[in-house]
């Protein structure tokens, strides 16, 4: 394991799950009620000193029993390393806490995963969506089962099948 | 009243209503003129928006107050479609995104690919991508600053900009046969070998280029209209660049010196000789310095990538993910079946998930792959760097004229359609 991942194990032993690494990249799975400390430590702690938010981004697995995956990519400028922080929710409660107050950029990113996949954000200033109009009613585009020739009224456009 | 008395007033008033003077807070109970917050919609069909963009300014006065972005005009679910088609397929959906600068797009996109499938790109054909993604960062320099400098009143700089850009832009289409949506990258290597005609004409330009920045600059530091208008203008501090994840020649502008070139260095980039310009005081100027700048260190590249460029293949040969040279596919039956199969079922992918991350001109460009095998992405996220760029557009337009909005658009560089993608 990666000496980052293993730092997160050590101050966290109840918040870790797993850590990955593949292709160079360090991915720590960790427990949604344990994510806003573990960013807090990785934010602040000076071997971790990650300032800056690469992305924000979530993943649908519907067979699974937790349904949406919240990843946050994190980089450090000065030490020069990279840290994928990921957290499962659960389709019946979808929320997580938001991290707008560690790094002000994911103000905006959260949005989009609000607006894309349907995941609130507790104690996020301003979830609104952000890409889709306000008034939009027809769901969340980025789950899997949301068809790709879109919803509502695009329905009753003519698609030709496969089979034509 | 007496003409001192009124401008003592306004005075009063600019400082009750922007910064409330800790000194003299009897500033708030002085007769004041009637005022009153004015929402202002600006856009979405805005000539200095760059695209579709709506922004409700809540103005005093003249002074921004508050400014909320209202995106999505251009939004047509690329990362949707991405999950629909195969890794080659969507090569000609990233053209779309950033649609000045394509080659960059499709540059960061196939790197991506490529670390998913751990496929090593042969030598030639990182020169060859170094070059042409260096000579897209000119011309994405070049549109900036035209536009920029048109949006606040400079017009002339536009047409000199722009005929340059039309050389680079005929040389692109003699390449790959278009000007802006390109897809001349492959995943493995790059569609053809650039001939000895676009060699010669290439460095026709790099003889050419670098007086005309000297001229592009001259027109812009000689006026005054221009300095005022860019200096101490947007200012923000390298922390909040930071926090808010700015990347590219805004980051650099507020004095860090991220670059993914030289960080998490790649392609040909490792063997040039190259610097990073970095700004001091975090505002308008800097970011164009940077810019001006980059275009000269662009040049110097281009320049020793193709002095030290040797021959070689152009492609990476690995069968079951790279495409077969074009002359073969039309005269050789297993280069046609490979071909064939290639864009019709796509190349197993392994499962994992990889984030990369690519210099482009405007900032951090990445793409987020979350593979669970087969021919298609499962979940392909990009990380586009003009989306970011405006969450942080209310915090640094706060206090500033109504005008400077247009100017702090520019500054980010901001192309809606890979902010809205």
């Amino acid at each position: 394991m990666h000496s980052l991942a293993e730092k997160i194990q050590q101050e966290f032993p109840n918040g870790f799950v797993k850590a990955v690494e593949w292709r160079g990249d360090i991915a720590v799975i960790v427990k949604r009620e344990f994510l806003h400390d573990i960013a807090k430590y990785v934010h602040d702690d000076p071997d971790m000193d990650c300032d800056y938010m690469v992305h924000v981004s979530s993943v649908d697995w519907p067979d699974d029993e937790e349904r949406f995956e919240v990843v946050y990519e994190v980089y450090s400028i000065r030490k020069r390393h990279r840290i994928r922080l990921k957290t499962r929710v659960p389709e019946s409660d979808c929320i997580v806490d938001s991290l707008t107050d560690l790094w002000k950029g994911a103000d905006f990113m959260e949005r989009e995963v609000y607006d894309m996949m349907g995941i609130r954000f507790r104690h996020h200033p301003d979830l609104r969506r952000i890409l889709m109009p306000d008034d939009y009613t027809e769901g969340y585009p980025l789950r899997k089962d949301f068809p790709v020739q879109g919803k509502g009224w695009r329905d009753t456009f003519e698609f030709l099948s496969e089979a034509q | 009243m007496k003409d001192t008395t009124i401008k003592q007033v306004l005075d009063d008033q600019r400082t009750t209503i922007y910064k409330v003077d800790p000194e003299h807070p009897e500033s708030e109970s002085l007769p004041t003129l009637r005022t009153e917050e004015l929402l202002l919609n600006m856009g979405p069909q805005h000539p200095s928006t760059h695209g579709v963009l709506k922004v409700v300014l809540e103005l005093e006065g003249e002074r921004l107050v508050k400014s909320t972005p209202v995106m999505g005009f251009l939004h047509r679910g690329v990362e949707k479609l991405a999950e629909d088609g195969t890794y080659h397929q969507f090569i000609p959906h990233t053209d779309r995104l950033d649609y000045v600068c394509a080659m960059y797009n499709n540059f960061a996109y196939c790197r991506a690919v490529e670390k998913l499938m751990n496929i090593t790109v042969p030598d030639r054909a990182e020169y060859l991508r170094t070059i042409v993604a260096e000579v897209q960062r000119i011309i994405g320099h070049q549109f900036w600053l035209g536009t920029q400098a048109l949006d606040i009143g400079a017009m002339t700089v536009f047409f000199y900009t722009f005929r340059d850009r039309e050389i680079l832009l005929d040389w692109f289409d003699e390449l790959c046969g278009a000007r802006l949506t390109t897809s001349w990258y492959r995943i493995g290597g790059v569609e053809r070998d650039l001939t000895q005609a676009l060699i010669q004409k290439l460095r026709q330009f790099l003889a050419y280029f670098p007086p005309k920045i000297d001229e592009y600059v001259v027109f812009l530091e000689k006026n005054r209209i221009w300095v005022a208008r860019t200096k101490g203008v947007a200012v923000i501090s390298a922390e909040d660049a930071l926090s808010f994840g700015l990347s590219g020649p805004t980051l650099r502008g507020s004095g860090v010196d991220y670059d993914l070139r030289k960080y998490e260095p790649y392609s040909a980039y490792p063997k040039c000789e190259f610097s990073v310009p970095v700004g001091k005081n975090g505002d308008t100027y800097d970011r164009y310095w940077i810019r001006v700048q980059e275009m000269y260190e662009s040049v110097k590249i281009i320049q020793q990538c193709l002095d030290q460029m040797q021959e070689g293949p152009v492609m990476a040969d690995v069968p079951s993910v790279t495409l077969p040279p074009k002359e073969r596919v039309f005269t050789n039956l297993e280069s046609m079946i490979q071909q064939f199969k290639l864009f019709s079922q796509g190349f197993d992918a392994p499962p994992g998930e990889i984030y990369c991350g690519t210099e482009a001109h405007k900032g951090e460009l990445g793409f987020y792959i979350v593979s669970t095998g087969g021919g298609k992405p499962y979940r392909l996220k990009i990380r586009a760097p003009s989306f970011i760029h405006m969450g942080a557009f209310d915090y640094m337009s706060r206090g500033y004229m109504i005008a400077d909005a247009v100017t702090i658009f520019g500054t980010y560089d901001i192309v809606m359609g890979e902010c809205d993608r």
